[in-house]
């Protein structure tokens, strides 16, 4: 199986325009080998399981930096089995306090990187969890 | 762990100067001597705007607040006022800043998150109950939405009983940094300037005393911006507003007195100090000589400088608190107007009436302990402060002129280049941090296994969101529904005749009609900014 070819969705779902995290973890991606697509700002759930159906991702991930993460998986859960993409890796990352891990972490988060996070951490976390899929 | 214990033999501040191990009159000289340092109050002001500082006044304390709604937001004001705060800086939930009302299905679950909700200018009335306004100026952090908000201001304060000809105030409303950081646009980039040129066109006609722009180096560099870039890309950004109101017929003495600036301070303490003197220095000179300003307030770097969020850390929060009070000292060794500071609990959440009690008593304990007001620009004539000032001027001024050969800021922020040029500059700086090659205490150094302290977290309830849909409904119950459809058609035609939207954004505004319908008016002339995504 070829790692390069891992596919991932960074989605920034809501309103906020804090982009900075979103934009690092999307270059460093890409350095890794990834093929990555940046939905940009202020999308709905819909259109970020929109995309990620359409780009046939991998990965689905979310960045999240104005305290709005658990409102926005709750939305998005059912839309992962709408578009049967519920055996995709979905991964958040931003403001995310351990307080809310659990929470996520039942509502079928994968995996959370919140602020301070190294990107290698990320990276091979997405690698080896896409070794044991394919 | 520690960091490098070797220093590598050459230095380089973040702005990419060379900082060396001495400094001598030489450097001075070498630099281009003291001809642009002068005396305070005088041009070039690179030691500050006014002669006596903060001996006569000392600086703002304007922390930024807002959460929930008008009515719990108000009472923090008040709670913060009662603690010796000098100023307001209004903070407004998301939906407000992109132009939504609370009732918007996009609006779920960000109501009062990150700021107080707006819809009506009965929530204006709320926020600002028994507040002197003559005593207490107030700053709104909002761009997308601030010719509405800006005109919800002053028909609050009219409603007052104040004369808005005498009304002193900010707004942010810098939308060009919007596109490169922050995020909260709505229009496309031309109309989104046309806005801006019609809130300061109104404000020069009929309130002179309103800053209606505060151009914004502080998310530039939050977005990866170094601090030389902070300045340049805003003076940039000033300059296209400002050659908007030349277009228009205005010289540049009628409005330029009232543009003002927001500064981050971060990293170096020299770096920093320099940059705003050089900053000062090169902005006088850009208004005088490039512009032909006569009235030396035109030319005049008036600032809020401090915040500091890019550089406080979710590790070890505490040490924030320290961080900013080494941030508030160099915004008063800068001469800055107002401060304020992030809190030590802003990482994590909106913060407590703790974190910014610290926060006020931080700027306190400078203004009355340490004698910060005593003196103006206390670090004038030292050989490393000058040298650096005038390095960072150059800096700058090289820097505009590449934005100009590049085509110029508007055309940079619309094909996205300038983003995508700041967010490989904050990449290469999450590396280094991540790498240790970058030393930031308690992050890739002096780490530590005991477990983090508690930071109490902001609740934040649906019901809020409930009551505010409710408000809401109740103002549209009870307001002149013919007078809202009226005054709402006049915004569109007068958006759709290039006229100047404010006089019927105030209208619209005094009848009641919400931040969502103005917006939707203006949408449907202008349509809706799309991203450009450059990687």
């Amino acid at each position: 199986m070829n790692e390069n070819k891992i596919r991932v969705l960074m989605g920034k779902p809501g309103l906020d325009g804090h982009d900075h995290g979103a934009k690092v973890v999307v270059r460093a991606m890409m350095d890794a080998g990834f093929e990555v697509i940046y939905t940009g700002l202020r999308k709905t759930p819909r259109q970020i399981v929109e995309a990620a159906a359409k780009e046939n991702v991998d990965v689905i991930g979310l960045s999240s930096m104005a305290g709005s993460h658990i409102p926005f998986c709750k939305s998005l859960k059912p839309l992962l089995k709408e578009y049967n993409l519920e055996d995709k890796l979905w991964i958040i990352g931003g403001n995310v306090p351990s307080k809310d891990h659990e929470t996520l972490k039942d509502m079928g988060l994968d995996a959370i990187f919140p602020t301070g996070s190294h990107f290698d951490d990320i990276i091979d976390y997405i690698k080896s969890r896409y070794r044991q899929l394919a | 762990m520690s960091p490098k214990e070797i220093k590598p033999k050459e230095i380089r501040n973040e702005s990419g100067i060379e900082v060396k191990e001495l400094y001598t009159e030489a450097d001075v000289e070498a630099s281009g001597g003291v001809n642009m340092v002068g005396l305070p109050g005088e041009y070039p002001f690179t030691r500050g705007i006014h002669r006596e500082m903060y001996r006569k006044r000392p600086w703002t304390m304007r922390q930024y607040t807002g959460f929930a709604n008008a009515k719990d937001t108000n009472e923090r004001f008040h709670y913060l006022i009662e603690n010796g705060q000098t100023g307001l800086n209004v903070a407004f939930d998301l939906p407000t800043q992109t132009g939504l009302d609370t009732d918007d299905p996009l609006a779920e679950g960000e109501v009062g998150r990150v700021g107080m909700a707006v819809d009506t200018l009965r929530d204006f009335e709320i926020a600002f109950d028994g507040i002197d306004l003559e005593k207490i100026t107030v700053s709104l952090t909002i761009n997308g939405s601030a010719a509405i908000l800006i005109a919800m201001y002053l028909a609050m304060a009219e409603k007052r009983g104040y004369d808005v000809a005498k009304l002193r105030g900010t707004a942010q409303n810098d939308i060009l940094k919007e596109f490169i950081g922050r995020g909260t646009w709505i229009f496309p980039v031309e109309p989104s300037i046309k806005l801006v040129g019609d809130t300061i066109e109104y404000c020069a006609k009929h309130a002179p005393k309103y800053s209606p722009v505060s151009v914004c180096g502080y998310h530039i560099r939050e977005s990866g911006a170094t601090p030389e870039q902070e300045m340049a890309y805003a003076f940039c950004i000033a300059k296209a507003y400002a050659d908007d109101m030349l277009k228009r017929g205005l010289h540049i003495d009628e409005f330029a007195g009232r543009l003002s600036y927001n500064f981050n301070i971060f990293g170096n303490l020299f770096e920093q100090v320099a940059k705003f003197r050089a900053g000062r220095g090169l902005w006088a000179k850009i208004i005088k000589e490039d512009y032909g300003a006569k009235d030396p307030k035109s030319m005049w770097m008036r600032m809020i400088a401090a915040g500091g969020g890019g550089g406080l850390t979710i590790e070890q929060p505490e040490n924030n608190i320290v961080r900013g009070a080494y941030y508030a000292l160099i915004s008063a060794l800068s001469g800055a107007q107002t401060m304020a500071l992030c809190c030590f609990d802003e990482a994590y959440t909106i913060p407590s009436e703790y974190a910014q009690r610290i926060s006020l008593r931080t700027m306190q304990m400078l203004i009355e302990e340490m004698g910060l007001c005593e003196t103006v620009d206390p670090l004038a004539g030292s050989y490393y402060v000058e040298t650096m000032t005038n390095k960072m001027r150059q800096k700058m001024e090289e820097t505009m002129a590449e934005v100009e050969a590049e085509g110029g800021i508007i055309k940079m922020v619309s094909e996205g280049t300038i983003q995508a040029k700041v967010s490989a500059q904050a990449y290469g700086m999450q590396k280094d941090l991540q790498s240790g090659a970058f030393p930031k205490v308690g992050v890739n150094c002096y780490k530590t296994d005991e477990e983090e302290k508690e930071v109490e977290f902001h609740p934040y309830d649906n019901r809020d969101a409930d009551q505010q849909i409710e408000n809401l409904n109740k103002v549209k119950a009870e307001r002149d529904q013919a007078e809202v459809d009226r005054t709402l058609d006049q915004v569109k035609a007068d958006a759709e005749a290039g006229h100047n939207v404010m006089p019927a954004i105030v209208a619209a505004v005094k009848a009641y009609a919400t931040v969502g319908e103005i917006t939707s008016k203006l949408v449907e002339v202008y349509g809706y900014y799309q991203e450009p995504i450059k990687f």
